[in-house]
């Protein structure tokens, strides 16, 4: 069972603001979910190594080449959000 | 006749001989959308003025003499694939007024080709989920019964070719989410093998299953578009030069099949499983053998899926921020609370859970324990496929355990949602081509629903996939009554 604290703490590090009753609610789904997840703990997996990659590629290069970028690509994309100067604007850090 | 219910195929001969225009075809299927829209609630964007401006760009090529597999056909687009200057949400409140600046890879030379964006379709949020329910914009229906889900997560997709909203349809499939849906609407849903298609655009869920295929109303249609988004991209580096469908042969003979017999077990509805044997004895009296073959690992399928897909959720979805585009929390003081208070009104809550599940999977403590034996365990399910390809060309399964289920009846347990991806989890952890195919319908409450079966491949058979794919449909073909 996950707590509360646990909870609140990695919904800190994923940057999720939760309600009260969100907390609740996903403190008892996780952690259904996660003793079906627990199953995986009967495998023996000692010599066994990861896949993290499943196309057979090894390494795929390619030139390292400067391209233009279309003006209206450009545009629509920081069209999106606020600017100032040609700048992305955030709000302040401290 | 009604020129919205065409397949390609058909739509083919008739732009080809002059007897139809592409403007025709395109206002027949804008005309079933509009008819269809507030009972199916399978397309969130229609495109209908770019959609008669390219009908006509088609027209004028057609009578300029220029034939392509896919020149006039119109089509629609699962919304988590960015289409430039269009509106492209992923079915989230958090990309409610997106409009992506450029075209995905695949939109790029559905274009090329002449094929005609019709509009977007509903999904899960971030297609995360079975059934399209988790959409911000409510479900959509199954139109072989409204009470009931079409699957998902491409459930707008599988749906709008079902209906005849399109003469085809491009979904997603990252662990079932285009065979799935397919199989619960009583149409052709192929995944092809990971890295065949580029997933530049595609608004990643889980990069390393995550790809992009075809849902057709004929396998046949299925092959024609892999042929023209297929292949290698600069812009995404997982892709291959992989050996295009030119052609195949509906053509069985000496094929060895297998059956895991992991994949029928209780829990199966016994008229999906009667269903499969159907499809056996017909793919035999056609020249194919058959056998049991074991894929030991295949309990393991769900968790590791959902260990290693909410983690790599966790991480793709980190880049909506609220700051360079989608939704914004407007009272926000500093940075951290504007992230916070972003994320948290912007996500849906199967968005919200998977997050949570993943960035605990990740976390410090943790990520040796479930992350990395999930992807262990995921060697292990690979392992187990080629074994069983060293004895087998192709593997028949189920597709999903029983038909389509009602809207709201399983909804309130994620558990249970999980684990209605048994019979397609696997194929998408071992990046493998597969394709859904009907295998009957079953009365449900007095209506008819389709049920279907999956056949997988291992990489580069793609040919032999389809062949016996073809030979399925000739044999068993399922009524369409045009419910809708």
């Amino acid at each position: 069972m996950l707590s509360k604290e646990q909870i609140k703490h990695i919904a800190t590090l994923a940057r999720l603001e939760l309600s009260e009753a969100e907390e609740l609610k996903y403190s008892q789904e996780l952690s259904n979910i996660l003793n079906y997840i627990d199953k995986l703990s009967q495998v023996n997996t000692d010599k066994v190594l990861i896949t993290s990659q499943i196309g057979g590629l090894v390494n795929s290069w390619r030139e390292d080449r400067v391209k233009p970028w279309d003006k209206d690509e450009v545009a629509l994309a920081l069209a999106q959000g606020e600017t100032s100067g040609g700048q992305v604007k955030v709000k302040r850090v401290l | 006749m009604e020129l919205n219910r065409l397949n390609i195929q058909e739509a083919r001969a008739k732009l080809d001989s002059g007897e139809i225009s592409a403007r025709e075809l395109t206002e027949a299927c804008l005309e079933q959308i509009a008819a269809t829209s507030e009972r199916l609630n399978a397309v969130l964007t229609l495109c209908t003025e770019t959609a008669r401006q390219e009908a006509d760009e088609a027209d004028k090529r057609l009578k300029n003499g220029e034939r392509q597999p896919l020149l006039g056909i119109p089509y629609l687009c699962k919304d988590n694939i960015m289409t430039k200057g269009i509106r492209t949400t992923a079915a989230s409140k958090i990309l409610e007024n997106y409009i992506a600046p450029y075209d995905a890879t695949v939109i790029r030379k559905l274009k090329a080709a002449g094929a005609i964006l019709l509009g977007k379709t509903n999904l899960d949020e971030f297609a995360h989920g079975a059934s399209t329910e988790n959409s911000a914009y409510g479900p959509t229906k199954n139109p072989w019964d409204l009470s009931r889900v079409p699957g998902g997560s491409s459930g707008g997709s599988a749906a709008g070719v079902a209906a005849d909203l399109c003469i085809f349809a491009i979904g997603s499939d990252t662990g079932g989410s285009i065979r799935y849906p397919a199989a619960f609407c009583g149409v052709v849903g192929y995944k092809s093998a990971y890295g065949a298609v580029s997933r530049s655009g595609l608004l990643s869920m889980t990069s390393s299953t995550d790809v992009i295929g075809p849902i057709t109303k004929t396998v046949a249609d299925a092959a024609l578009v892999y042929n023209e988004i297929s292949g290698l991209d600069e812009l995404d580096a997982t892709t291959y030069p992989g050996p295009r469908l030119v052609e195949f042969k509906s053509e069985i003979k000496g094929l060895k099949i297998g059956l895991p017999k992991e994949y029928f077990v209780d829990g199966l509805d016994p008229e999906i499983k009667a269903s499969i044997e159907r499809v056996k004895d017909e793919l035999t009296a056609a020249g194919a053998t058959f056998g049991e073959v074991s894929l030991p690992y295949t309990e393991y399928g769900i968790p590791v899926y959902y260990i290693i897909t909410p983690s790599e959720v966790s991480s793709n979805l980190a880049r909506f921020d609220g700051v360079a585009w989608g939704f914004k929390a407007e009272e926000a003081g500093g940075l951290q609370e504007f992230y916070k208070k972003s994320r948290g009104q912007g996500f849906g809550p199967e968005a919200k859970r998977r997050i949570m599940l993943g960035t605990f999977a990740l976390s410090a403590g943790y990520f040796e324990a479930y992350y990395k034996k999930a992807q262990a365990v995921r060697t292990l399910i690979c392992q187990d496929f080629s074994k069983a390809f060293s004895e087998f060309d192709l593997l028949l399964t189920p597709t999903s355990p029983h038909p389509a289920f009602k809207i709201g009846e399983i909804s309130n347990d994620p558990l249970a949602m999980y684990l209605e991806d048994i019979y397609v989890t696997g194929a998408s952890l071992a990046g493998l081509p597969a394709i859904s195919i009907p295998s009957g319908l079953v009365n449900r409450d007095g209506k008819s629903l389709p049920i279907a079966g999956q056949l997988i491949a291992p990489r580069g058979f793609e040919n032999k996939l389809f062949s016996a794919a073809s030979v399925w449909e000739n044999k068993i073909k399922i009524d369409k009554n045009n419910f809708i």
